[in-house]
């Protein structure tokens, strides 16, 4: 997840129309220079907190096996179940597990085995949604029922069930999980993107598009997909948090990741045998887990009125200032 | 009210053809059905034997006739584990988890009402944020691991709580209901809290407080009746969703609920009661929607009015 791509993109093309408002009557000024994002970001502290956990994950996820090497998977007997502390160097920093290997190079590992399943799931669910949402929504009638029947069908079932019915049938392993949060996902982009393409696709400059001849898939590409983006990308934000909560709930009942690959769910199972003597194996993957979605569904509650420019103004103020903001629509609930 | 009746019937009905559809395709899919049923250590002869008494050398139509006219009459086949059959397992495991999720839902629903109530009366209040904050993390913190740390601290490090089972006093209940419910509650407050503060801030609610309401009245009176539909709305889906946390408390605090009846036989291989134990709970979630939606039509005119898509 990039969180900065969230707002820079959004920025970028709102800018224009708010500048054009503001300047219309007048001979043009200067153009004010748009609020940047990371000056918005640095306003709202909890926000900002949000990103930097976010960035450092996923710093972690693509570079920390790099430094690590074997160390996740290596044991030493002598060294079973060491309690967190200073002095037994950086692999010993946050203790070691029962066959003595450092929990903190785990933690490390695992962060990419969960990350590489949750991005992966959130992009391909985030691109045919949103695909087949914005094709449904501007087009309405027939293909519009068709989608949203389907995308009722899967919403109607726990994404859990679906998963332990098709994990049953064909084996654990990272790519089926990936499939199946995937699936699982789609509807819910599928109905964001419908609901913004329906109510695009009667705008002024929808029309003028349509009467100067664009074939409809230039429509939905260039002048719709612009517009819903924002919305979307914070959605996909959300719903990261989710694809985690379920992957982390799979492994942890044994139908997920598989061993010797660890995901923060895995770890929290293994350790609860041990949970009495060593709690440290079960309580940091969880915290670890706990603090990444904490950290995206805070920071998608910020870009949901950074990315929408009648609430932006609410971010230069203070917190206490800010007043009520709009009701956050049902999708948008993690 | 007939009319909106039988339309919402025959539009959540259709999930349920799916599933019903799904889970034979399912079995077929893999090639030999015989497969997903035996265990793995099953020999020659007792995959010859069972697939000749199932009727899986019969024609993929007849068995799909074979499987809508069994599950009609819910026979689901017997359990490879116990020998029982599978739709008896499935009937005594259900009410189990139906208490768990009732007690649940009733406590998140009423919690969420009354923080949200009182967070949107004043919004950006300190008790504003504080609840802000608190369903957001609570949104977000991973049940299974809840759990664990429920029986870490009550259980073993302060002893005052049982750490599994359903034996013993109202106590057991205390952290399996919690487990289940901090995600729900979280997600509520939210909603509640989001669509009072709309319709605290509509004209009627204006006139009652000039005309001198409490603020009790002017909450619970006026803005409440009108801001519970989406409440509503999300608290179906995630009664839907507490499947997914049933599976996970009673497989942690060893519940005989239908959550760890499917677990045991995803890890034992039992497909017999899987199937069934799936398919109750689509028929189940199809029930809960029709009720949702009647609750809808009962709490708001313009609903029964309407046609439904």
């Amino acid at each position: 997840m990039s969180e900065g791509r969230i707002v820079t993109e959004e920025t970028e093309e709102e800018v224009p129309a708010a500048n054009g408002r503001e300047d219309a009557p007048g001979p043009t000024p200067a153009p004010k220079s748009p609020p940047r994002w990371w000056l918005l970001l640095g306003r709202d502290r909890v926000a900002a907190a949000g990103a930097v956990v976010l960035t450092v994950v996923l710093l972690v996820a693509l570079f920390g096996r790099l430094l690590i090497g074997d160390r996740a998977q290596r044991q030493d007997l002598d060294a079973s179940l060491r309690a967190p502390s200073l002095s037994d160097g950086f692999y010993g920093l946050l203790g070691t597990d029962v066959l003595g290997r450092s929990v903190l190079a785990r933690l490390i590992d695992a962060a990419g085995t969960t990350l590489s399943v949750a991005v992966p799931a959130v992009l391909c669910s985030l691109v045919i949604g949103s695909a087949i949402g914005l094709w449904a929504g501007y087009h309405g009638g027939r293909r519009e029922s068709v989608a949203m029947r389907v995308a009722d069908v899967i919403l109607s079932f726990p994404s859990l069930l679906i998963a332990v019915v098709v994990l049953y049938v064909f084996s654990p392993s990272a790519l089926n999980i990936v499939l199946i949060l995937a699936v699982a996902r789609i509807p819910v982009y599928l109905r964001t993107s419908r609901a913004e393409a329906a109510e695009l696709r009667s705008r002024l400059f929808v029309d003028a598009a349509r009467t100067f001849g664009t074939p409809s898939r230039q429509i939905i590409h260039r002048h719709i997909l612009p517009i819903a983006l924002p919305t979307l990308l914070t959605v996909a934000t959300l719903d990261f948090c989710f694809v985690m909560l379920t992957e982390s709930s799979l492994s942890f009942l044994g139908i997920g990741i598989q061993p010797p690959d660890v995901s923060w769910g895995l770890m929290v199972a293994q350790g609860r045998q041990y949970l009495q003597t060593a709690w440290w194996i079960t309580v940091l993957p969880g915290l670890a887990i706990v603090l990444t979605t904490v950290s995206a569904t805070v920071l998608a509650a910020w870009a949901r009125i950074a990315t929408d420019p009648a609430q932006r103004w609410r971010l230069t103020l203070p917190r206490k200032r800010r007043g009520a903001s709009a009701a956050v629509p049902p999708e948008m609930i993690p | 009210m007939v009319t909106f009746l039988r339309k919402r019937i025959l539009s959540s009905a259709v999930p349920l053809v799916f599933v019903v559809l799904g889970v034979f395709f399912l079995a077929r899919m893999t090639g030999d059905p015989v497969d997903l049923y035996l265990p793995l250590s099953a020999t020659a002869e007792q995959r010859a034997e069972f697939s000749a008494a199932q009727g899986f050398d019969l024609s993929v139509p007849a068995q799909l006739w074979n499987y809508l006219a069994d599950a009609a009459r819910l026979d689901f086949g017997t359990s490879l584990r116990t020998g029982q059959s599978a739709t008896e397992m499935v009937l005594d495991a259900f009410p189990v988890t139906l208490q768990l999720a009732g007690v649940t839902m009733l406590l998140a629903i009423t919690g969420a009402v009354l923080i949200g109530s009182l967070a949107a009366y004043r919004p950006n209040s300190l008790v504003d944020r504080i609840a802000g904050l608190l369903s957001m993390t609570a949104a977000s913190i991973p049940d299974f691991w809840f759990a664990v740390m429920g029986v870490l601290v009550f259980g073993v490090s302060l002893a005052w709580l049982p750490t599994s089972g359903t034996l013993g006093g109202p106590e057991v209940w205390v952290l399996p209901v919690a487990t289940l419910l901090i995600r729900p509650f979280g997600v509520l407050v939210q909603v509640v809290r989001g669509s009072m503060v709309s319709a605290l801030s509509a004209p009627y609610v204006k006139v009652a407080r000039a005309k001198g309401a409490t603020p009790q009245r002017v909450i619970f009176g006026h803005a409440l009746r009108n801001a519970v539909t989406p409440v509503l709305t999300v608290a179906g889906d995630l009664t839907v969703g507490l499947v997914n946390g049933a599976v996970i408390v009673e497989t942690i605090f060893g519940w005989p609920g239908i959550g760890k009846l499917m677990i045991d036989s995803i890890l034992q291989r039992d497909f017999a009661v899987l199937q069934a134990a799936v398919l109750m709970t689509a028929v189940t979630i199809f029930a809960l929607n029709i009720l949702v939606d009647v609750c809808h039509a009962l709490t708001d005119p313009r609903v029964r009015q309407a046609v439904p898509a």
